[in-house]
């Protein structure tokens, strides 16, 4: 097993579900109560040292139990390492802690996944659709159940066939 | 009196003084300014609201997405070479980086090992097109600033490099040269020559560009120390790319993580010092002389040899056979209509754009489209660090940081 994972396992004997190494990629999925713990230690741990953040992500799969996903991923630009850390979150409790006081660059990344697949996330500053309108009602588009031409929004609004005279 | 508004400070002119007690009382309060989402040095259609004390910057709010086209939605649903065009129009300026990012993405999912001379075209035509967005950027840098001069001379040295596209591919902007598993088609010889000819005459060029801002007072003024952010904050916030390294921090995945013809090529990153707006403008200059090195070194050691990975159930077939086989036809349109089985699994993969770290996140259940796909554009994160970068600097900085991220919205709002 990589090195990063046995470190992370070693650590966390609760709450780490799984670990996994897939074409070179490392991911941790960690439960929802101790994501920030995780989080926190793999910034702050000499050894694991993630400094950098590099994007925030989510999945959905509908026919899970715990329907959504978040998914972090980091780099270390001193170890020059790369982790992904993910956990799920129920659709009726659909909220995550946010790691925005961590990682600042986190803010806008999670209003992404807020606005796209419509989990929450707790004590962020500012959640708020970012690229949808904020008058938008139609959801969150990126769940799999949001049809790909919308839900008919676009068609109530007013068109004029032709130039009035 | 009757000021109720909380934000509204009254004060006397001169406290300090008795006989301002006799002056009239002056009433100063915030000022809310929206700029955009039409304005000309946004780059695109995006708003920032702008908190103003004076002409101090108090706190901006980007407001984005009006160029927002559901991407990652439509990529659910189109097979993983359907998607090639669509990455073309997240940063249209340099749209042969995006579909570089794309499919080596892609070819990470599958474990697809790309020829060694589609991987020096790879890298040669990646350069080009970095030349192309760096002077792109810094002819709309220089316009923004007040410098209209550099723009003509980068257009027209732009104009020659469009071309070469025109005849690579058959498009100047919208390329989809590359393919999963290879390039489309080779340099010919002609182009080659027309590259090697570019070379030559290309870096006294960049010294001309250098010549009209490096002495420029009105430059200077504008970018030394506009816009600082420590190398503590940029990592913090994810910046990439030369935002990133004109603070400091030579992260730079070309050398990190070196994929592609780029380990075997001898080039150095630039950095900066300061973290301000001219280090970022100075690594990207370099960053052309640079990529200049990188095309002559990989021009060099190019050998002939096949151009696609040898793996028929996942890359196109060469289009002479689509046209004349009736085989390579059917695998031409199962692959496109269809698309190949994908392994379940998920990646993600990063390469050096000229704007920063463009990635892919793909998740794959297997089957011909991914499950999902997650774009991490570096317009979009530079827009989080705005508000941190803008704070305390005049309205008219505002333009320059825009600037300075190389901003497109088309991959910020994807």
């Amino acid at each position: 097993m990589h090195p990063l994972l046995l470190r992370v396992q070693h650590t966390f004997s609760v709450g780490v579900t799984n670990v996994s190494e897939w074409r070179g990629d490392v991911s941790v999925t960690v439960t929802r109560d101790k994501l920030r713990e995780v989080a926190q230690f793999l910034r702050d741990d000499p050894g694991m040292d993630f400094d950098y953040i590099v994007h925030v992500s989510s999945v959905d799969w509908p026919d899970d139990e715990e329907r959504f996903e978040v998914v972090w991923e980091f780099y270390s630009i001193r170890k020059r390492q790369r982790i992904r850390l993910k956990t799920r979150a129920p659709e009726s409790d659909c909220v995550v802690d946010s790691l925005t006081d961590l990682w600042k660059g986190a803010d806008f990344m999670e209003r992404e996944v807020y606005d796209m697949m419509g989990i929450r996330f707790r004590n962020h500053p500012d959640l708020r659709r970012i690229l949808m309108p904020d008058d938008y009602t139609e959801g969150y588009p990126l769940r799999k159940d949001f049809p790909l031409r919308g839900k008919g929004w676009r068609d109530t609004f007013d068109f004029l066939d032709e130039v009035p005279r | 009196m009757a000021f109720e508004d909380q934000r509204t400070t009254v004060y006397k002119v001169n406290p300090e003084h008795p006989e301002s007690e006799t002056l009239p009382t002056l009433r100063t309060e915030e000022l809310l300014l929206n700029m955009g989402p039409q304005h000309p040095s946004t780059h695109g259609v995006l708003k920032v609201i702008l908190e103003l004390e004076g002409e101090r910057l108090v706190k901006s709010t980007p407001v984005m997405g009006y160029l927002h086209r559901g991407v990652e939605k439509l990529a659910e649903d189109g097979t993983y070479h359907q998607f090639i065009p669509h990455t073309d129009r997240l940063d249209y300026v340099c749209a042969m980086y995006n579909n570089f990012a794309y499919c080596r993405a892609v070819e990470k999912l599958l474990n697809l090992q790309v020829p060694e001379r589609a991987e020096y075209l790879r890298t040669i035509v990646a350069e080009v097109q970095r030349i192309i967005g760096h002077q792109f950027w810094l002819s709309a840098q220089a316009l923004d600033i007040g410098a209209m001069t550099v723009f003509f001379y980068c257009f027209r040295d732009r104009e020659i490099l469009l071309d070469w596209f025109d005849e690579l591919c058959g498009a100047r902007l919208t390329t989809s040269w590359y393919r999963i598993g290879g390039v489309e088609r080779d340099l010919t010889p002609a182009l080659i020559d027309k590259l090697k000819q570019f070379l030559d005459y290309f870096p006294p060029k960049i010294d001309e560009y250098q010549v009209f801002l490096e002495k420029n007072r009105i430059w200077l003024g504008r970018t030394k120390g506009v816009a600082v952010i420590s190398a503590e904050d940029a990592v913090n916030f994810g910046l990439s790319g030369p935002v990133l390294r004109g603070s400091g921090v030579d992260y730079d995945l070309r050398k990190y993580e070196p994929y592609s013809a780029y380990p075997k090529c001898e080039f150095s990153v630039p950095v900066g010092k300061n973290g301000d707006t001219y280090d970022r403008y100075w690594i990207r200059v370099m960053e052309l002389y640079e990529s200049v090195k990188i095309i002559r070194q990989c021009l060099e050691q190019m050998q002939e040899g096949p151009i696609m990975a040898d793996a028929p159930s996942v890359t196109l077939p060469p289009k002479e056979r689509v046209f004349t086989n009736l085989e390579a036809m059917i695998q031409q349109f199962k692959l496109f209509s269809q698309g190949f089985d994908a392994p379940p699994g998920e990646i993600y993969c990063g390469t050096e754009a000229h704007k920063g770290e463009l990635g892919f996140h793909i998740v794959s259940t297997g089957g011909g489209k991914p499950y999902r796909l997650k774009i991490r554009a570096p317009s979009f994160i530079h827009m989080g660090a705005f508000d941190h970068m803008a704070r305390g600097y005049m309205i008219s900085d505002a333009c320059t940081i825009f600037g300075t991220y190389d901003i497109v919205m088309g991959e910020c709002d994807r």
